[in-house]
């Protein structure tokens, strides 16, 4: 296929998809303008907008976000360098990883979510329960990718590195690190957004703070247009950041 | 011949994989040995699974023999020796996340060889092989002959008494694997390595050896060793002589009959992975 039509291609599917998004908020604007669809359920965009700005301009997201963000950054840290450990060590057994990988894959696969009562209970409503959360479940991808990783390095450049004479810290360094890390920060990404997913979802269910916190609080208020202005805000934040983590792995996995 | 000339001396050496009564306990090699003179090529040719490989890898210190010694320079191999033997794999060791020079100067800087010289050995090495404009490429962008090419450039610049080569071609085509096949003859007569070299091909046997041991089928061990007296480096004109065809004959003659043994085995156990 040509470079042109290939452009060509690529402008109309952009072209539709912008459309796509157009019809649906010209469909939610005449729904609450001219099809009585009610404020309470549906505020007018436009409004929604305003409120928006509001937010941005008063600086009244500024608690909510830094509670989350440190939030998400306590629980990655955590996850990240027990999931590389604990991950690396099993690796380091063929035995330890027949044992331990099926059993982690079969705890990943259980929605952990359903523990949160119990990390409420343990942890209270403040922002430990959401990092304690937020950990266990970013670790399991972690340490499974950190297994697949490190576990997995193909035999021969192992028996190669050994014929020709590499140390144990040479072996490491040299050979089975660079064979395991494109593997380990898919695991890192994955993790990431678990641990942003989870985090703004305990929050939404049981919290005192927090942009989840901020968002069920106004719908309670029945402030549904200000709270459309706070999803859309945390939207573009998860998005922003899952972008930054996604061209970070792209860049160290070119090096 | 004195003992002095002896490069490598492999002495009653068996190995078995695996307990006896373990399912799959087997005798790959058995009560083997074999002197191996400096400076000579000498050929491992046999059926799938005779343990001509299981050899190559204790020679080389990858792999402790059950039973029975091996010695490298009259002192005995308990684990690699990278300053005295290089090694050359079938095929993808080259590591993929270094360029070909990086690949070549990783294995000076495990071996321990001088910093200073490294890039210099490494060039030299490579503009051997043939790969002097292919030095910044990944191995994922060479052809497989040009990845083992460098893969040889790798163990060359490692200037190794002894060099140790598992099927270097088997995995390549049959015109590829004849064009190196001419150009390692030319290359290694102007060293006086010792090399040992498992194949499975008659032809390339014949054209590059000084001796080629021929194994029996499983439990494996030398049947016979064939002399090839022809100087090096051998002219490509030399497989078309009638002492070649001769020569690859009578190898043919003492496999054939291995290899319908090595087949019935793994008709009847399923193959030895």
């Amino acid at each position: 296929m040509s470079a042109r039509r290939d452009r060509r291609d690529k402008l109309a599917s952009r072209a539709v998809q912008a459309g796509f998004v157009v019809v649906l908020v010209a469909l939610w604007y005449f729904g609450t303008t001219r099809w009585g669809v009610s404020h309470l359920l549906l505020p007018n965009p436009v409004k929604v907008w305003e409120e928006l700005k509001d937010v941005l301009a008063s600086g009244d997201y500024i608690p909510d976000l830094t509670i989350t963000l440190s939030e998400v950054a306590t629980a990655f840290v955590l996850s990240c360098t027990s999931g590389v450990i604990v991950g690396y060590v099993i690796s380091r057994s063929q035995y330890a990883i027949r044992v331990f990988e099926p059993l982690l894959a079969g705890i990943y696969s259980v929605p952990i979510i359903l523990f949160l009562p119990l990390y409420i209970l343990f942890f209270g409503l403040g922002p430990a329960s959401k990092i304690a959360i937020g950990t266990t479940i970013s670790f399991f991808p972690i340490v499974l990718n950190t297994i697949a990783g490190f576990g997995y390095v193909e035999k021969i450049f192992i028996t190669a590195a050994r014929s020709m004479g590499a140390s144990n810290y040479q072996m490491f360094r040299y050979v089975l690190l660079p064979a395991a890390l494109p593997v380990i920060l898919t695991g890192l990404r994955i993790g990431f957004t678990v641990a942003l997913l989870s985090i703004l979802g305990s929050e939404t269910i049981a919290s005192l703070a927090g942009l989840g916190h901020k968002i069920v609080h106004l719908a309670e208020a029945m402030e549904t247009a200000r709270m459309f202005a706070y999803i859309a805000f945390a939207v573009v934040i998860a998005a922003v950041l899952n972008m930054i983590v996604t061209s970070l792995e792209a860049r160290a996995k070119r090096q | 011949m004195t003992t002095g000339d002896v490069a490598i001396r492999v002495k009653d050496v068996s190995h078995q994989f695996g307990e006896p009564g373990d399912a799959f306990h087997v005798t790959a090699l058995q009560k083997t040995s074999l002197d191996i003179q400096r400076g000579e090529l000498l050929c491992l040719i046999g059926p799938s699974g005779c343990g001509k490989s299981t050899l190559l890898n204790m020679i080389g210190g990858l792999l402790a023999p059950t039973s029975g010694t091996v010695e490298v320079g009259s002192k005995p191999v308990r684990g690699p020796l990278p300053r005295d033997i290089a090694f050359v794999f079938q095929e993808n060791a080259l590591f993929p996340w270094c360029s070909v020079i990086e690949n070549v100067k990783l294995g000076m800087m495990f071996q321990g060889a001088p910093k200073a010289e490294q890039e210099d050995r490494a060039r030299k090495a490579l503009e051997a092989v043939g790969l002097k404009d292919f030095m910044a490429h990944y191995p994922a962008q060479l052809s497989g002959g040009m990845r083992q090419r460098a893969a040889l450039a790798r163990a060359l610049s490692l200037e190794t008494e002894i060099l140790l080569m598992d099927e270097p071609f088997g995995a390549l085509d049959e015109q590829t694997r004849m064009i190196l096949g001419e150009d390692l003859s030319v290359l290694l007569s102007s060293t006086d390595k010792t090399i040992v070299f498992v194949t499975h091909s008659l032809g390339e046997a014949v054209f590059l050896a000084d001796r080629v041991a021929v194994f029996s089928a499983r439990p494996g061990s030398i049947k016979e060793i064939i002399s090839i007296d022809e100087p090096h480096p051998r002219k490509p004109g030399f497989v078309t002589t009638e002492k070649f065809s001769q020569l690859r004959n009578t190898l043919y003659g003492l496999l054939h009959e291995e290899i319908r043994k090595a087949v019935a085995q793994t008709v009847m156990a399923g193959p030895l992975t």
